[in-house]
């Protein structure tokens, strides 16, 4: 197949459609015993005339296309520790560093230190745990927005949220960024709340939680295959806080927010 | 701009000998499982040098799988913690070895328990864990994940891009697992998910989530239940964004996306929507730019961007709506493009020639614009060139010459000069009931509306070539009436 070489001129110019030449239709054309229109073609997504390609995407999806070639250098470092005051976590590579500052540092309650995986979890936590006018309008409507993003929906309570979330949503009933706040009111009757957040609630304020900072401090709670619930807690009597960054102090981009904060908090991404 | 990253994703093979049979033999049991709707694939995500340093991985019974779990619970030091996910997930490379953890009870739990931890380098494991089940072929082991799906939706919208990644092509890989995955995440919410997550600048996240679009856009009830949903909410709009040319253009990202606005376009759900948005001019631009790519650099995998383009070119060109744009479209360039492709192809790829030549009979059949410009710049002697490739080809450029002949005495006059008589005459030879036939039209359409033609055929020996034909049962009438016109029209010359 040889291609004019004007082609690639006309390719590099501007827009531009033809003068179309006169237009000019005998009927006889096309008439029985022949039978050609001109016709535009659909196909629908399983037609074999799609086969070729298919495969060739496909191939291409288990990787059969790219072909020997080096996997990209991670570049080896001394271990060095995280560089948020108080935590005393050590790396060898950046990645793990950055993925433990966006987790643990990045979307952090400045008043109670806990961690969440999004912002619009911190919002919701924020709102509910330490914002009084909350607490005043939710006794008069439904303030509880659901936790999935993209839901619009807003509920008298944490429960009824709760109930929401499993039902509609499929979620979890012992979905780990969900903690009620203690002490508000009794907790309604057949409420699923995660045993690690009311042990550990049990702890004052600073309590341990899912997702947050934790440094040199006693022994994480993890999940154990165990009935009781996700978390087994290991927590020796007290903890020793005395490396927690002042909540006074903010760090880059990873800074922690109070409720004070939320209307001036610009998008980080 | 187009410069493929290379050598995240690759086979586990060797030699080139090696990685070429490998190749055909996929494309086989590619091809058979297409046939029966059944094409599924996945994509495993693993960082080599992790591997080499940890040796080679083991079948892993159900104690050692418990000891890892305990292990990484219990361990008194971090790095033995995280050792022991390691030596879990390198484990669960092994068919064996998921079969044997999901079976295992409370090992999921547990596993999820260490998704959603407050350590970092083990939640990071632990998805990596996921990953490894999540490549199953097992439907029974994509099930078995249901419990992280949730909190794999939640990290889409942190902020570790890695992670997110990470999570994206465990998602994608889940998604065709089982259909059950697909019931549960729709109503979690990846759709207003994944719109969230299409604003991240990172090109990797990006092509992660047009990957795990892909995977969802493929399910058998992806047009009445998952397209709508789609088309409600802004992805499709950013999907767009991510496929104009400019330097910002990333070819993997695109390739995943055009994609995904194929397996929309074709089902059809609401094309005049994403006409609206301007999906036509958007996908034309890129072809443009993809002819000019293709002149520049060699052997990129351009095809694989190409081929969804064309297919989403093709398709929206038969709505409606495009007839009410006028001759908006009609950009000369669109042409001289698809005929770069073409020449691409031929060379590369030409079993992917068909559907650039769908695309130009699309363009040709309405447009007496665009059937001027391929007489004006002289490609219809590169268009007879494809002639001898297949039957498929063949029976598609006589459709595209037949759309310019049909238009009238000025385009046939103009088409007439060259080879074509030779080439029609070559296709008369041939057994294919299809490509003879549409041989014929073209004759026909010829001798109407350019006299000399039939004189030509007659003094070409064409009655004789037309004789092979003349008991074929699909045949025979239009042999018959073409004999009569050629000697009705040919001697009066």
């Amino acid at each position: 197949m040889q291609l004019p070489p004007a082609l690639r001129a006309r390719l590099a110019e501007g827009p531009g459609a033809a003068e179309p030449l006169p237009v000019v239709r005998d009927p006889a054309a096309g008439a029985a015993p022949f039978r050609f229109a001109a016709r535009l073609v659909r196909f629908p997504r399983e037609h074999e005339f799609f086969e070729e390609g298919d495969v060739q995407r496909h191939l291409y999806l288990q990787d059969v296309f790219t072909q020997v070639a080096e996997a990209p250098e991670r570049p080896r470092v001394p271990e060095f520790p995280c560089q948020v005051a108080g935590c005393c976590q050590v790396f060898d590579t950046l990645e793990g560093y950055e993925h433990h500052y966006h987790t643990l540092h990045g979307n952090v309650c400045s008043i109670c230190k806990r961690a969440f995986p999004s912002g619009h979890l911190l919002d919701s936590h924020l709102l509910e745990w330490h914002d009084a006018f909350f607490q005043i309008l939710a006794e008069r409507q439904d303030m509880y927005r659901c936790l999935v993003e993209g839901c619009e929906e807003k509920f008298r309570s944490s429960h009824a949220r709760k109930e929401h979330m499993v039902r509609s949503h499929l979620y979890p009933a012992d979905f780990r960024f969900d903690k009620p706040r203690k002490n508000r009111g009794p907790a309604p009757p057949g409420a699923v709340v995660p045993v690690s957040a009311k042990a550990l609630g049990g702890h004052g304020e600073q309590s341990e939680d899912a997702m947050e900072v934790s440094c040199n401090g006693p022994v994480v709670s993890l999940p154990a295959p165990a009935e009781e619930g996700w978390v087994t807690p290991e927590l020796p009597g007290r903890r020793a806080y005395s490396h927690r960054v002042p909540a006074t102090i903010c760090f880059g981009q990873g800074a922690s927010r109070g409720f004070q904060s939320t209307k001036k908090r610009g998008k980080h991404h | 701009m187009w410069k493929r990253q290379q050598g995240r994703f690759r086979p586990v093979g060797c030699g080139v000998e090696e990685l070429r049979r490998c190749r055909r033999e996929r494309e086989a049991a590619l091809r058979k499982a297409r046939r029966e709707q059944q094409l599924v694939s996945k994509r495993l995500l693993r960082d080599d040098a992790l591997e080499k340093a940890g040796g080679v991985a083991t079948i892993l019974g159900e104690a050692e799988i418990q000891q890892f779990l305990r292990l990484a619970q219990r361990g008194t030091e971090e790095k033995e913690k995280e050792k022991a996910l390691v030596s879990l997930r390198q484990g669960l490379q092994h068919p064996e070895t998921q079969q044997t953890f999901i079976r295992l009870e409370g090992s999921m739990r547990t596993l999820v328990g260490f998704l959603t931890s407050n350590k970092a380098l083990l939640q990071l494991e632990a998805a990596r864990c996921l990953h490894e089940l999540s490549h199953s072929e097992q439907p029974a082991v994509a099930e078995a994940c249901l419990p992280a799906t949730s909190y794999l939706l939640t990290y889409l919208s942190g902020h570790s891009s890695d992670f997110i990644e990470l999570c994206l092509y465990t998602l994608g890989n889940l998604i065709v697992g089982s259909e059950a995955v697909r019931r549960q995440l729709l109503p979690q919410g990846i759709v207003p998910a994944l719109a969230a997550c299409i604003q991240s600048p990172h090109v990797a996240v990006l092509e992660a989530l047009g990957y795990a679009l892909s995977q969802l856009l493929q399910a058998k009830e992806a047009p009445e239940k998952i397209i709508p949903s789609i088309l409600g909410s802004a992805l499709h709009q950013h999907m767009l964004r991510l496929l104009q040319p400019g330097p910002k253009l990333s070819p993997g990202v695109a390739v995943e996306f055009a994609w995904c606005l194929h397996y929309i376009i074709c089902s059809q759900v609401n094309n005049p929507l994403l006409i609206a948005h301007g999906a036509l001019s958007t996908l034309g631009l890129l072809l443009v730019d993809l002819a000019g790519a293709v002149q520049r650099t060699e052997d990129t995998g351009l095809e694989l961007l190409a081929c969804p383009v064309l297919r989403c070119l093709s398709n929206l060109l038969t709505e409606a709506e495009v007839e009410a744009m006028g001759g908006q479209l009609e950009d000369e360039r669109l042409v001289a493009a698809l005929f770069i492709l073409l020449h691409f192809f031929f060379q590369k790829q030409p079993s992917l020639l068909p559907e650039g030549l769908w695309l130009l009979n699309n363009l040709t059949a309405n447009s007496p614009s665009f059937c001027t410009s391929l007489l004006s710049l002289h490609l219809i002697e590169p268009l007879l060139q494809l002639l001898p490739v297949s039957n498929v080809v063949s029976v598609l450029v006589l459709t595209v010459l037949c759309n310019i002949a049909e238009k009238g005495p000025a385009y046939c006059q103009r088409l007439w000069p060259g080879p074509l008589l030779h080439s029609l005459l070559d296709m008369l030879a041939f057994s294919d009931t299809e490509v003879v036939g549409q041989s014929l039209e073209l004759l026909q359409l010829l001798f109407l509306y350019q006299a000399e033609a039939a004189q030509a055929f007659l003094q070409q020996s064409g009655l004789q070539a037309l004789e092979r034909h003349e008991k074929e049962a699909q045949l025979k009438d239009r042999v018959h009436a073409l004999w009569k016109t050629a000697l009705h029209r040919g001697p009066d010359f």
